[in-house]
């Protein structure tokens, strides 16, 4: 063999000449790392069955028989007006108003994670393309849009966003488009950070010696180099979408009722949940459950793609080989 | 050094302005008829015209914009027709249970969250680490008003009801001069409600930066040198890793009110939070403008506070 | 031959023969400070006024330490910096601060080698995709012709074609260099800058690679300027080699010429850096060390710019700023910028220094 062709790493003897081989694409290797991490992968477990269940609210109405803001005047408040604790009729209960606890809280489990994902993609979306812009091409742009995110940033979000939502008024738009202004600027800010640091990379340099134009360096080169961050970060937003629809519903200006939203469950449960402990635990419980297995997945996907953890791993997997070498010479020489 | 200042100061001067153009932008400009809104809805149309030229809202935009900024330099924001007050004379009272609150979970949490992740850090995979990594992610999962209502319902409620020794959450927060047993009781639960969030996200935090620094090769050294892995950890590491924890803080501030907002609406305190909800409600324009800007400033204030200790803390931002 | 007459015919030869030509080209790089509005405050001269000529199918060797601009002078040829003033000529057209648009066709005949092979390839893309850019951007080739002509340029350095999918982080530095390589020649350019392309090497790499790229430029006619702080390599590959120091070039000759009667101190500094191979001729030979440090490019000394570090300086040459020409009877071509020349034969002389010309990896 040629010098040259022992560098090329010529190993595959037996195949044909032509014969492509696949890479080993980053992507791919981090895919691998999180299926290893099993509080991940139940976390998304988890999530899949919450969206199945969340898809298929309307038929649990139509099985129960219960629309989402029927108020069960026979069997769903006792002598007193009281609401029902869970069960056979009504298997987590009914409200005040003797609506059927469980088609409610799937009902809302759409609008959080309908709010959640939507309000997160604008987010992503607008946050990447400022971020890059403003990023690449600097000067006075940059220091302008800068500027702009730190003050967005620092901003005291709901304060701002009640009264916001006080002038025009609260819907299910109106929600998602809020949650999304006030996190733009987070993934802006990330976005731009690496844009800065990558744009003086050599690849850079020669993408633009070549005659790259601007957007293909930004989208081509750039971009494939900061979708892990960001994904890291749209993964972590999604739980704090989430929270921020239920705590505008709560205070009355998310999710307008009778549509509910676990967030305006819960201020609803403000009324009745000395008495009737369900109206408060079932949509609290979800709404930690919900958050709390975004996060999880968050962190998973943050250590997959994180590289100083991958170092970890590999040191690890360096001893792990070097042990098992050693018995094996171990046993070879018995 | 003195630039530095400088350039932030400006930078908060400009922030404010900002931030007072785009609410009178919002709330001026907007669809919907202020002046309808200040004086009620039950007002006769009169009353509106009336409130309407008091308010100097009759008058061109440019104008309008002008007297606003002039008023608001002379600190003046103007009148609450709901609660027949001047909005300044409310926010200074609610201002002061806002500030307790605040102020007692801060101590909560920078205590309890730096300390969590310093353990955690030190201790890594260890039970301990891994117990606190529970703690840590159900701490940021939890909704603080759904963590608020939870600890109402057990501490609060449940106690009274089993005749356990119980908590009050909130209520009319009195002076803690008067009855400072009372109010401890009263602001313990508030305090543990909006600082567990925040101890949560600092532990974290300070276990990763904690960690990022221990690694570093002067730590080696130190390690080497002799010192006690005590005063390696407290004296060389801590104050590395402390600034992130610093920047977060200064990111935080914004988050941290809406926090404020949910926390005194649940264990009802006449803070800040429950003004700004309360004047929504009611359409209380010029209360919320006022809130809005009074927030603003408080969030400005901090952060610059934040930014000058930060540059003190790390010689590289004031040369930037 | 009289002087002029000389000198005519060499101009008449060098016109036709030129590919690309700097004339007086300067960058300077802006300080800036201010409060709220950043004026300028000071310059860094990284290139001071150089005029050079690199002739067809030539390898004009560019050697200088740290700072000394020679990085900074290659980005200005291929176009990645704007020129602060001064002129470019490429194949007989203007190419300064060309905008963009108008520049577009003279980037197929102008390609770059980088020194990094870590930094220079993306490492989220597939080397195929990376080496089929120079087609993709410039609309030459599309689907599987590209895919061809990709493969085509991979087993053209020594690459396998079926690696086509990998990704840089399965390669080894010299195979990326090659990948670079390979990158570069995708457009049959006519002028390859290489920006010490093997200075991030193993020796014995360094080798392969050289060997590559002089295999290449007999095969398709290139013309190279090849940018190195090691003399050794330089002088191995170049045909004629342009000594630069702070900015400005000191000495460019014929590579036997510049090794051979090196006329500015500061080459004969260089040169005496290197190591050579004989262990007796290395003790016999004189090293020169030079005095000081290399002074900062914001503030290059007045006159001479090596005066302050030079073993032969004297009251002239603080004032006075010599003019690149050839002196002691050199021929045309070797030309060096020096008031006190070294001829053959004389030694420098030592002057207790701190330090030594630098000779680690640069820029």
């Amino acid at each position: 063999m040629s010098l040259t062709e022992m560098e090329s790493g010529a190993v595959d003897a037996g195949l044909e000449p032509k014969q492509e081989i696949a890479g080993r694409s980053p992507w791919l290797l981090a895919l691998r790392r999180l299926r290893k991490d099993k509080a991940a992968m139940i976390s998304f477990a988890v999530i899949i069955v919450l969206v199945v269940v969340a898809l298929l609210a309307p038929l649990f109405a139509h099985w129960t028989g219960y629309a989402f803001d029927y108020q069960d005047r026979k069997f769903g408040l006792d002598r007193n007006g009281l609401p029902y604790g869970p069960n056979s009729r009504h298997l987590l209960g009914t409200d005040s108003l003797g609506r059927d606890m469980l088609v409610r809280t799937l009902y809302g489990a759409r609008v959080s994670l309908l709010v959640g994902v939507v309000a997160t993609a604008i987010a992503t979306a607008a946050g990447v393309i400022i971020g890059l812009f403003s990023g690449y091409y600097g000067g006075v742009i940059d220091t302008v849009l800068a500027r702009f995110v730190d003050v967005v940033l620092s901003f005291p979000y709901l304060i701002f966003a009640i009264a916001l939502v006080s002038v025009v008024g609260p819907s299910l738009t109106v929600t998602i488009l809020v949650i999304a202004f006030f996190n733009w600027a987070a993934m802006a800010r990330i976005v731009r950070g690496q844009t800065l640091s990558l744009k003086e990379k050599e690849y850079v340099e020669a993408a633009r010696s070549l005659g790259g134009s601007d957007f293909r360096i930004m989208f081509q080169e750039i971009l494939p180099n900061v979708l892990a961050p960001v994904i890291v970060l749209a993964s972590l937003m999604i739980p704090i979408a989430i929270v921020f629809e239920a705590t505008l519903s709560f205070v009355g200006l998310g999710i307008v009722p009778p549509t509910p939203s676990w967030g305006n469950m819960l201020s609803d449960a403000l009324r009745t949940y000395q008495v009737a402990w369900w109206t408060l635990i079932v949509p609290a419980g979800f709404l930690f459950v919900t958050t709390l297995v975004f996060n999880l997945l968050g962190d998973g996907i943050r250590d997959a793609l994180d590289p100083r953890t991958e170092r970890i791993f590999a040191m690890k997997r360096k001893k792990d080989r070097k042990a098992a070498e050693e018995q094996e010479e171990a046993t070879a020489r018995a | 050094m003195l630039r530095f200042i400088i350039r932030r100061l400006l930078l908060a001067v400009l922030v404010m302005w900002l931030v007072s153009t785009g609410t009178f932008a919002l709330f001026f400009v907007a669809p919907g008829n202020p002046a309808k809104t200040i004086a009620g809805p039950k007002a006769p149309p009169q009353t509106v015209e009336v409130v309407k030229h008091r308010l100097g809202l009759d008058q061109p935009i440019i104008v309008q914009y002008g007297q606003f900024l002039n008023r608001l330099i002379h600190g003046d924001l103007g009148y609450s027709f709901f609660s027949n007050a001047p909005v300044t004379q409310l926010l200074k009272q609610s201002l002061q249970p806002t500030i307790s609150l605040v102020l007692g979970a801060a101590v909560i949490w920078l205590v309890v969250g730096v300390a969590v992740g310093v353990l955690s850090a030190t201790r890594a995979r260890s039970f301990l680490d891994r117990a606190s990594t529970v703690f840590v992610l159900g701490g940021i999962s939890m909704p603080t008003f759904v963590l608020g209502l939870t600890l109402s319902f057990i501490f609060f409620f449940k106690f009274e009801q089993w005749g356990l020794p119980y908590l009050q959450g909130g209520g009319a927060a009195p002076d803690i001069t008067t009855d400072p047993g009372l109010w401890l009781n009263r602001m313990i639960l508030p305090w543990i409600t909006l600082a567990t969030v925040q101890a949560a996200t600092y532990s974290r935090l300070t276990r990763g930066s904690l960690l990022d620094v221990l690694g570093e090769d002067y730590i080696r050294t130190a390690r080497a040198k002799g010192l006690t892995e005590r005063r390696v950890i407290y004296r060389h590491g801590l104050r590395s890793a402390l600034t992130p924890v610093l920047t977060q803080f200064g990111v935080d501030i914004g988050a941290l009110l809406g926090g404020v907002v949910v926390t005194e609406q649940v264990f009802g305190l006449q803070g800040v939070g429950q003004l700004t909800l309360q004047s929504t409600t009611n359409g209380d324009l010029p209360v919320i403008i006022g809130v809005v800007l009074l927030v603003a400033a408080l969030v400005t204030l901090a952060n610059l506070i934040v930014d000058i200790s930060y540059s003190f803390l790390d010689p590289r931002v004031r040369l930037s | 031959m009289t002087d002029t007459a000389m000198t005519d015919a060499g101009a008449a030869r060098q016109d036709d023969d030129v590919l690309v030509r700097l004339d007086n080209v300067v960058k300077h790089f802006p300080i800036k400070q201010g409060i709220v509005f950043k004026h300028e405050v000071a310059r860094v001269h990284a290139v001071d006024g150089v005029s050079l000529e690199v002739r067809r199918g030539e390898t004009l060797g560019l050697v200088g330490e740290t700072g000394c601009g020679k990085s900074t002078l290659a980005r200005c040829i291929t176009g990645l910096h704007p020129v602060t003033s001064g002129r470019i000529t490429f194949d007989g057209q203007d190419i300064t601060n060309l905008p963009r648009a108008r520049m577009r066709p003279f980037r197929r005949d102008i390609q770059m080698i980088f020194q990094d092979p870590y930094g220079s390839l993306n490492p989220r893309r597939r080397v195929g995709s990376i080496i089929g850019d120079p087609f993709a951007i410039h609309g030459v080739a599309d689907g599987p012709e590209r895919k061809r002509k990709v493969q085509e340029l991979m087993e053209l350095v020594g690459l396998k074609p079926e690696h086509f999918n990998r990704f840089p982080a399965e390669f080894s530095g010299g195979q990326r260099q090659r990948i670079g390589v390979a990158r570069a020649l995708a457009l049959r350019p006519k002028l390859i800058v290489c920006d010490e392309p093997v200075s991030a090497l193993d020796v014995s790499i360094q080798a392969q690679i050289i060997n590559l790229l002089e295999d290449l430029q007999d095969e398709l006619g290139l013309t190279y300027v090849f940018i190195a702080h090691d003399l050794s390599v330089v002088r191995h590959v170049s045909d004629r080699v342009a000594v630069m120091y702070l900015g400005k070039v000191a000495e460019v000759a014929e590579a036997p010429d510049l090794y051979g009667s090196p006329r500015h101190p500061y080459t004969n500094a260089l040169l005496s850096a290197g190591s050579v191979a004989d262990p007796e001729l290395s003790e016999r030979r004189e090293r020169i060390i030079l005095v000081g440090d290399v002074p900062s490019p914001i503030d290059p000394p007045k006159g001479c710019r090596f005066h302050p570090r030079c073993p032969k300086a004297e009251d002239r040459c603080a004032v006075e700023e010599p003019v690149l020409e050839p002196r002691l009877n050199d021929p045309a071509g070797h030309d060096a910028a020096c008031h006190f020349p070294v001829a053959a034969g004389e030694r420098l002389g030592q002057k207790l220094g701190a330090v030594e010309p630098s000779s680690g990896p640069t820029s």
